[in-house]
């Protein structure tokens, strides 16, 4: 199965890849359009900037083609960062537009708790979940982040309450994203990649 | 549901082994990093820090091969530092796998440097090390390793330190390090007030106990210790099931 990481010169890729090459499967990084278009599936990893995010896909001309990725049935999974770039805006960046695969917002989250939340967080699951099989109810994922998506229509599967409950999970047909890191979240996290390496598989 | 209090072993190193001692005296070997990372990452351990403790010039590409080395045995959060002075030794750090910085002296002497890696690298990586002593009715930051004072009161510094971005204070004891005897609640609890950010506790580690004052009454989020895991004093997962019964929450690993 060809998997291939979006590389747009920040996040941090080797956490992913080594993840995966722990449950035996090799990735490759994708930064062209080219090199978009001749995998099975998507990983779009993010750490940092919503803004400076969208602007170096941009420079690399990577929106678009990772848009029609997806309308054409590729399965994407975003982490952290990569969750929020599929919204429209984000109030960390006002005025640069995201993916836009959904059309809500992503939200600075109100300073009820400490922040960043950082560290290991339980979910709530709200629907039916593919990520989620197969890993224990009382599970913890590692988060890190101050912004989050607070609404995602029936896409999002499941929350995690920090400040306010966010989404946490989000899935919707081909598309899959978490607002933590399932490559630093240990078993649990593994067996989230697993599910997701399992469904695009089925879909392919 | 709520967030884990986070357990966190550090390993200071040389730049490439496991070294223990006090204020860097009668260092001693204690070990390959990789080797009591990859023990951790099973055990339990919710992240790992990794410190260059003599964090010269010389050894960073060793320290650089370390951090890989670890790196490559986690699937948990890994924050590394020693010397980091400006943006592109903290990108170095982070390129070799690291998640977080740690950074200390430089700050204390360049806040803006905390100001320049948030705005690159987001303030969830960047973590405020302050060495804290007690000094009459106050505690004072030193930097070097805890061996030149510098007139700051520490609780103004994480203050100001979060203000230009750290998103993390890890705050240690001098008084309470290597000494055994629990950590300095007192301390953690007026950095954890003055700061809206995560607070990590250092300094003093013992029986579960001591945790338990710490995350109680020092209202710390999570807690570091060295020797007392490297030499198998005291288990992670013994640990966590006892501050567990004691109704803390923390991450069970079964």
């Amino acid at each position: 199965m060809n998997i291939a990481l979006v590389e747009y010169g920040a996040g941090n890729l080797p956490s992913v890849e080594r993840a995966l090459g722990r449950l035996g499967v090799e990735s490759r990084r994708a930064a062209t359009p080219h090199a978009l278009a001749g995998c099975d599936a998507l990983i779009l990893p993010g750490v940092g900037h919503f803004g400076a995010l969208m602007r170096s896909l941009g420079e690399r001309s990577l929106v678009n083609p990772l848009r029609e990725a997806v309308s054409r049935g590729m399965p994407l999974l975003g982490i952290c960062l990569g969750l929020q770039a599929m919204f429209a805006a984000s109030d960390e960046a006002p005025g640069d537009a995201g993916l836009a695969l959904f059309p809500q917002k992503v939200s600075a989250l109100p300073p009820a708790d400490r922040l960043p939340h950082m560290g290991w967080n339980q979910l709530r699951r709200a629907r039916p979940s593919k990520l989620l099989e197969g890993v224990p109810q009382d599970a913890y994922f590692y988060f890190a982040h101050s912004y989050a998506a607070l609404d995602a229509g029936e896409a999002g599967v499941a929350f995690c309450d920090h400040c306010e409950p966010f989404v946490a999970i989000l899935e919707q047909g081909n598309v899959f994203a978490t607002q933590f890191h399932p490559e630093k979240s240990g078993p649990a996290g593994a067996q989230i990649l697993s599910n997701f390496l399992r469904h695009a598989k089925d879909k392919g | 549901m709520s967030l884990a209090h986070r357990i966190i072993p550090c390993l200071d190193t040389d730049g490439e082994r496991v070294v223990k001692g006090v204020n860097f005296v009668n260092l001693r070997d204690a070990g390959d990093p990789a080797a009591l990372a990859a023990r951790y990452n099973i055990e339990g351990a919710d992240e790992l820090v990794v410190l260059d403790i003599a964090a010269s010039r010389d050894h960073r590409p060793t320290f650089l091969e370390t951090i890989r080395r670890v790196a490559a045995e986690l699937a948990i959060p890994l924050a590394a530092g020693g010397g980091v002075a400006n943006v592109d030794e903290g990108r170095a750090i982070l390129r070799a796998g690291a998640d977080k910085l740690t950074v200390n002296t430089a700050a204390i002497r360049n806040p803006a440097l905390l100001t320049a890696l948030a705005a690159e690298f987001g303030s969830q990586a960047v973590v405020l090390a302050i060495d804290a002593k007690r000094v009459g009715d106050r505690w004072e930051a030193f930097v070097r390793g805890g061996s030149v004072p510098t007139g700051m009161d520490a609780v103004a510094w994480a203050r100001q330190g979060v203000d230009c971005g750290a998103g993390e204070i890890l705050i240690t004891s001098m008084d309470k390090d290597g000494t055994r005897s629990g950590f300095d609640c007192p301390l953690t609890a007026a950095i954890s007030r003055a700061v809206s950010v995560p607070v990590i506790a250092s300094g003093g580690a013992d029986t579960p106990d001591t945790f338990l004052e710490v995350f109680r009454e020092g209202c710390a989020d999570a807690a570091l210790a060295a020797s007392i895991f490297h030499d198998s004093i005291q288990g992670l997962g013994e640990l966590k099931r006892y501050l567990s019964e004691q109704g803390v929450s923390v991450r069970q690993t079964g």
